[in-house]
Formats: structure tokens, sequence, C-alpha cells
């Protein structure tokens, strides 16, 4: 079974849609025991990082992942998703993220005006890692809603895309995988990348 | 680097597309679903599902073509057309849609363009404006329901207002050159493109491959919208894109 952690973040149900469009079962959960007993979780949504970690934090389940990662199922973060594994993050001030992965999301720089914030539509990523799962993204178009990015060490960085700065598109660490880009949104790519994620994924 | 966008747009009415979509292959020729799925096929970069039902019990029906389609077509959708309030853009959220295209509403009552961006974020609220130029004044002016009714706005402030109170894309259609097949109005997105800095898609006046190359070559526009350039088969997605990538715009194919 594939939980997909329910905490209020927007846009979830097209991921449950893309899960059960490849013959998955998947369900949209915030029950603890769910989330741990999964055999992956997935991990969406869009809004903003200091809002959503609070609500995890309210809710628990900033626990709940965190267990369920050090239990070694595989663990993929989507957009804020993905950025909640950091550190920390500088939207709006200043928040702890869930750090999982070492890094910070820093604000995509416009450069006086010249470079449109937030980057939105699809751009070819270049793969840093050969040794991948996920090696098959080399040169493919993914989908791209967003206006911060992970800074985070080069060993993490599966694929990049260029937009002025290197952003990582799908990063690594272990059991926990992130996908700047929406999987669910970017047509035949994103769900083999799924599907690729739900039949390789390593438990750690 | 960012691909530029091509962006077919669909009439929806009834739960049916309307303005005769021309595929071969296609056994049902106005089923969203369908379509939506031969677009997504040809390479379309996203689509946008206009609702030009005319009375509000019908608008549930938009909302099943959102859900059916985006259970079977995982790109891009955006749903504008009788957005009104809130409880509108949630409910197009939830059956699917990525982003909501908001137009004589935001006009009516702008705090809708801040409330959207707060409740759904920035990305979901794109402001739809529908623009005219004014010889007499030397200025564009803004028009809502559906182009009918003449605003006292002038568009390149309301775009700037609009960003301002958070919009997240901007879709700009030029009713002067919408329907002429002439081309993409450039002075337009010039002007706009260097007041605001989102993702600005052209609309109105897409008729042959060079216009295209034309609006991603002499303006900072991200995305061009067309409709019957592509329903009736007179361009191709693929035969646009590799034009351009001749031309050195980059684009997915």
């Amino acid at each position: 079974m594939i939980a997909v952690i329910d905490y209020g973040a927007g846009n979830v149900f097209n991921v449950l849609k893309a899960c059960r469009y490849l013959g998955r079962e998947a369900e949209l959960t915030a029950d603890p025991q769910k989330i741990s007993q999964a055999d992956v979780v997935l991990f969406p949504g869009v809004g903003a990082f200091g809002a959503a970690m609070t609500r995890l934090k309210e809710t628990g389940l900033d626990q709940v992942i965190k267990s369920t990662v050090a239990n070694g199922t595989p663990f993929l973060g989507i957009c804020l998703g993905m950025q909640l594994l950091f550190d920390s993050s500088t939207e709006f001030g200043s928040a702890a993220g869930l750090g999982l992965i070492p890094g910070q999301v820093v604000r995509i720089p416009d450069e006086d005006g010249q470079r449109i914030v937030p980057q939105v539509g699809w751009n070819q990523n270049e793969l840093q890692r050969p040794e991948s799962i996920f090696k098959s993204i080399d040169r493919q178009y993914t989908y791209f809603v967003h206006s911060y990015y992970a800074k985070c060490a080069e060993e993490y960085v599966v694929s990049t895309v260029d937009y002025g700065v290197a952003v990582p598109a799908i990063v690594q660490k272990d059991n926990v995988y992130g996908f700047q880009f929406h999987p669910e949104k970017s047509g035949q790519v994103g769900l083999e990348l799924l599907q690729t994620f739900f039949e390789k994924a390593v438990r750690a | 680097m960012l691909a530029k966008r091509i962006i077919p747009c669909l009439d929806v009415a009834d739960g049916r597309v309307k303005k005769g979509v021309h595929f071969v292959n296609l056994k049902d020729v106005g089923d969203p679903v369908a379509i939506a799925a031969a677009y997504e096929k040809q390479g379309a970069d996203e689509l946008v599902f206009l609702d030009i039902t005319a009375t509000n019990e019908k608008r549930q029906t938009m909302s099943n073509v959102v859900e059916a389609v985006s259970k079977q077509v995982f790109m891009p959708l955006t749903v504008g057309g009788g957005i009104k309030n809130l409880a509108d853009m949630e409910r197009m959220l939830k059956a699917g849609a990525d982003k909501t295209a908001i137009n004589s509403a935001a006009v009516a009552n702008p705090s809708l363009i801040s409330q959207g961006a707060e409740r759904f974020g920035s990305q979901a609220v794109v402001v739809a404006i529908d623009v005219r130029w004014n010889p007499a004044a030397g200025k564009y002016f803004v028009y809502t329901h559906g182009g009918q009714q003449k605003t006292n706005l002038e568009a390149v402030a309301w775009a700037k207002k609009a960003v301002e109170l958070g919009a997240g894309e901007l879709l700009i259609t030029s009713m002067d050159c919408d329907g002429t097949k002439d081309g993409f109005d450039l002075k337009l997105y010039q002007t706009i493109g260097r007041i605001v800095n989102v993702p600005i898609i052209a609309s109105g006046g897409a008729g042959k491959i060079q216009d295209f190359v034309d609006v991603f070559k002499q303006t900072p526009v991200t995305g061009a919208l067309a409709a019957s350039v592509f329903h009736f088969k007179e361009l191709t997605i693929p035969q646009v894109k590799q034009v351009l990538a001749k031309e050195g715009v980059p684009v997915r194919q």
C-alpha cells in the first residue's frame, strides 16, 4: 500500500490519481499507523514552507515521518514535500524543516527582476548520478512550479535543471527521495518516474 | 533551460468540447478526456479549459469534466470561465485543476486575487485579462464579461496590480488580434512584460508558425495559447515546436 500523507496541503489529489492510474493501491491518510506500515510513502504538497511545518508539528506528523524514514521505508517528497525534507528554509524569514537531508531551501534569485520567479513550466533534467534508479531522467523534461529551491551537497543531487542557477530536480539520501517537479503533471515521463520509485526505491 | 509553453485552449459547454475539434482517429470529437489525451500525445505543454456554460446549475458539470480529465491525463490543467469566488476556485482545484483563471470576477473584486493566492497559493491563481487598444487614448483598456463590457481600467496598470495582489501568472488576450490569425500583439506583451515579473501567456492572433516564433523571440512571454489553429489542424504542435527549436527557442520535444 502507498500512503500519501494528508497534512492539509493542496494539490494532493492528482498524486493519488497518478498512483491509481498506475494500478497501485494508494490512500490519503494522516493515520500514523497506516503511514508507518505503508510499503512506500509519498509526501506531496504545494504552499508555504513555514505553515506546512507548523501543521506537521501540531499534528505530530513530523515525528511520524522521521520514525517512518528511520525504519527504512522508501519516502518521496514532492515539490513542497521535497523542500520540507531539508534542514531549513528562508521563506518568510526562517523556518526549520524535517532535517532528513542536509541543506537549505532558498529563493530563486530574480537578478533584479531579470528572471521570472516562480519557475513555471517544463525544464530539462541533467543527470548528475548515473548510478541512480532515476537515470532515465537524463535530457527529459519535467513540470515545475516553484519559487524556492534546495541548496545541498552534490552527493545528494541526482538531477538538476538550469534556471540561471542549477536547481536540484531529484535528490536522494538513502531511502529518502525528493522531486522538485510534479511527476503527476509531467506526462509519461512523470508516471514512469513514479513507477520506478514504486519498483526500485531502496529500503534503508 | 525552461521550455516555452504551447497551450491549446478548449471551450467546454455542458461537459462537451465545443468549436468542433478536428482530430484524426478521435471517435467522439466532443469528449474532453479524449481530446486532452490527444493533445498530451501531440506534445501540448498545458491545457486551458474555458467553461462557456451559461448557467450556474451546470457548473457542476465542469468540475466533473476536470475530474475525469485529471484521472487520465497527467499534465497541467487550467480552468477558467465563470469563476466568481473562492468556492468556485476550490471546487475546480479539488476536482483536479492545477490553476484557476479569473477574469471579470477579479476586476469586480480585486481582493479575490489576494484571497485566492493566500488560500491556494499564487501558482493556482491565473489572472486572465482581455484587452483592446484604444487609439484615441493611446492605451490598452480592459474588457470583461467575455469582451462585452468595456472598463475604465488601463491594462498595464491592471496587470501590475493583479501581480501585486498575488497573481501567479497572467493570461493576456488581445481582442484586437483574436480571431484574425494575423499574429500576436507583440507590442502588448513587450509593454506588460517590462512591468511585471510573473509568467505571461499570450493569447489571440495565432495563425501561422512564424507568429509563435515572433511572440517568443520578440517578447518576454513564456507561453502562447491558441485554439482554432490547433483544433482545425491548420497547425500541429510538433510542427510549431520543430520550427521554434530550429529558431533557437527552447521547447520540449
